[in-house]
């Protein structure tokens, strides 16, 4: 185990190396890397547009990370984020075009179906790993196909009428914000980020400070020492993926509601979801490092659009640098070897 | 307790997004209402961009020549690559869309091109919000005084593909890889299956879709699964899903050269795909092409805007008759009769006695 000190420190590191690679690939392709990483703070930060879209970037990440993060804290790999967050997506979108309520009680209604779609979603491969000990990594992976063709059918024939997107969803279902897009120059950033934000917090609340978060955690520690201490290891883990798939859907709506405003024939996967997993492990699997490390990703990402533009240093140089980055945090143990070489040689 | 603990959470999540929600209504849109939409500065200062769906600009597809459109319009009237002339914006998923379009007008950007139905409603979107910027759509049809909805009669083109399908099959099976099931596939697929029955009534024609314009090894499953229950000739509309049609298409005739086995290829001449080699003999799957001309609908578009004659507003369509859609300029696979049949269909749609359809029923 690392000690506190560690735990921040490899991922700053990682990162840090991970740009000062990217800087090389730069240099060695003949691109000018000042240039370069300029363009992408300065497409991602750079403008008060830039900034709504690099915040409405990271609501989603925020969300998958989480996500992926309460999984592995059970000692389960959700890589179903993706097809949980799809549903959501379309669950949400769905309660958005059939009801017509007040907002107040139509956007709560239409978010929390984002989060009951994902849930169920997850739930199924939580209850097959719980009673017939079915790995959730296979499961998980297929139900994403199985949620992506079930969404583009549903998009199609159910919700619309052979369209290749859904109908917007009216204004007292919508997460959007007149007023942030007036602030950031018609960007796309909503209200998601704020209850993402909160998500965080009630992430945090749950495992941290409840019972069935001690619980929880315990699982993912040792589940015969948990069964042994009168857990009911089976039961925590159907609970762990249900609430794992609630912030997939979560992330989902946001999308549904917020980004987009509608649902729409996806021709593949988002890889939100898929993303989702590198911000957990970046994040250290805790509440503020996932928050942290879907802001890096939002950054990168966004910024990634610009670059090209601004200094010609294709958007895939990113790609790169994540890469490179979860390589780091992934093989943390070398980095904690070096630091520890490093204090002795220093003594 | 627990359970109780759990539901105060979830009701938490809920009661956030009400407050926040509730704060949602109060500004008023204050859109820049300059409306000068339809008319361009002087010739010299000119800029184009076009922004691409997933596939980008190297997707051997449609992506791909409507950036050699391009490239070939700032060629013409030279502009040079870059903010002070042209560029591509690629989009890397879909949430992407929106952004690019923003920030392609944002650099002022004479004329946006998007490239791709997927991107209908981002453009339709900032065409609303950006008035001071004129937009096009590349297959689809998108509202707006400042955007131009750029389409292609693809029925009329798969038709001929078709007749050269149906006239070349041995087993009267006949093959259909569509991307995404969408108006705008069904129309290739409608096409084609008229071609084939006007000129093979008994063939059967199997129409398949992959969910997916960039998956290979799908389009590989789905060609492996058709060419193994008889089928000789494939044609696919699937953009990147269509490279693993090739692959197993190249496959089936390298292991057995004299294997009849086909691919109509879409969007491009797709000659350069269906090459191979096999017992030292140099050979070719692909049995022709429908080659549809984003380029010349991108630099036609280009010019009329330059001119300031830009149809904001307008649906254009290109078909045979505007040099939009043809059959590819390889023709090494087909005979002279299958041509000499194919040249006399496209009269008779030219002349308007035959009508395609383009839905299927």
């Amino acid at each position: 185990m690392f000690n506190r000190a560690q735990t921040i420190l490899i991922p700053v590191i990682s990162v840090a190396l991970g740009l000062l690679i990217g800087a090389v690939v730069m240099i060695v392709s003949g691109y000018n890397p000042i240039d370069g990483y300029g363009a992408l703070l300065k497409g991602s930060l750079g403008e008060t547009f830039y900034i709504g879209e690099t915040i409405r970037q990271i609501t989603p990440y925020i969300f998958a990370g989480l996500a992926v993060a309460f999984a592995f804290r059970t000692g389960l790999f959700n890589i179903g984020v993706e097809g949980q967050l799809l549903v959501g997506w379309i669950a949400s979108v769905w309660v958005g075009l059939a009801f017509d309520l007040p907002k107040i009680i139509h956007l709560p209604m239409a978010i929390a179906a984002g989060a009951i779609a994902g849930a169920l979603w997850a739930f199924i491969p939580g209850i097959l790993k719980a009673r017939l000990r079915v790995h959730e990594v296979i499961v998980t992976i297929m139900m994403n196909y199985i949620a992506l063709h079930l969404v583009n059918y549903l998009v199609r024939y159910v919700i619309s009428d052979e369209q290749n997107t859904t109908d917007r969803v009216p204004e007292s279902a919508s997460l959007k914000s007149p007023f942030f897009e007036a602030l950031t120059e018609f960007s796309t950033m909503h209200y998601g980020i704020f209850i993402a934000l909160a998500g965080a917090i009630i992430y945090f609340i749950i495992l941290e400070k409840t019972s069935t978060g001690f619980e929880l955690r315990s699982v993912g520690f040792n589940q015969n020492a948990s069964e042994y201490a009168g857990m009911n290891v089976n039961r925590n883990i159907v609970l762990s993926m249900v609430i794992s798939g609630a912030f997939a859907g979560l992330g989902g709506a946001m999308e549904g509601l917020g980004t987009f405003g509608y649902g729409f024939i996806h021709g593949a996967f988002s890889g939100v979801g898929f993303d989702g997993i590198a911000v957990a492990l970046l994040g250290g699997n805790v509440a503020i490092g996932v928050v942290l490390a879907a802001a890096l990703f939002g950054i990168l990402k966004q910024g990634a659009l610009i670059m090209p533009l601004e200094s010609g240093v294709p958007t895939e140089l990113v790609e790169i640098v994540i890469a490179i980055i979860i390589f780091f945090v992934a093989s943390s143990y070398i980095i904690a070897y070096l630091l520890q070489r490093f204090k002795k040689g220093a003594q | 307790m627990k359970k109780r603990k759990f539901g105060l959470a979830l009701s938490m999540v809920l009661a956030a997004g009400t407050i926040l929600g509730a704060c949602g209504s109060d500004d008023s849109e204050d859109t820049s209402t300059d409306s000068n939409a339809g008319g361009t500065e002087e010739e010299s200062d000119f800029t184009v961009s076009m922004v691409t769906d997933t596939g980008g600009i190297d997707d051997k597809s449609f992506n791909q020549s409507a950036w050699e459109g391009m490239q070939a319009f700032g060629e013409e009237n030279g502009l040079e690559e870059g903010v002070d002339g042209f560029k591509y914006f690629q989009s890397n998923n879909d949430a992407d869309y929106v952004t690019n379009i923003n920030t392609a007008a944002r650099n002022d950007f004479d004329l946006v091109f998007g490239i791709g139905f997927l991107l209908t409603e981002a453009i339709e979107q900032v065409a609303a919000q950006q008035t001071d910027t004129n937009f096009a759509i590349v297959d689809s049809v998108a509202e707006g005084d400042n955007v131009a909805s750029i389409t292609f009669k693809e029925h009329e083109g798969s038709f001929l593909v078709g007749v050269a399908a149906g006239l070349t099959t041995e087993s009267d099976k006949i093959g259909f890889v569509g991307g995404v099931e969408s108006d705008l596939i069904n129309k290739f697929a409608a096409g084609f299956k008229a071609g084939v029955e006007a000129v093979n009534p008994d063939a059967e024609i199997d129409i398949q879709f992959a969910g997916d314009f960039n998956n290979a090894s799908r389009g590989q499953q789905m060609a492996a699964a058709m060419y193994g229950s008889g089928a000789d000739v494939i044609y696919h509309a699937a953009g990147g899903t269509g490279n693993g049609v090739f692959t197993e298409a190249k496959n089936l005739k390298q292991q057995d050269p004299d294997r009849q086995v086909w691919v109509i290829g879409v969007d491009r001449d797709q000659a350069a795909e269906g090459a191979l080699e096999a017992d030292g003999e140099e050979l070719n799957v692909t049995l022709t092409s429908m080659v549809k001309r984003v380029d010349i609908a991108v630099q036609d578009v280009s010019k009329q805007a330059m001119d300031g004659e830009f149809p904001g507003g307008e649906v254009i369509e290109y078909g045979i008759e505007e040099d939009g859609i043809s059959i590819a300029e390889t023709q090494d696979n087909l005979s002279q009769e299958i041509l000499d049949e194919i040249e006399s269909y496209q009269q008779q749609i030219l002349d308007g006695e035959i009508e395609v359809p383009s839905t299927l029923e």
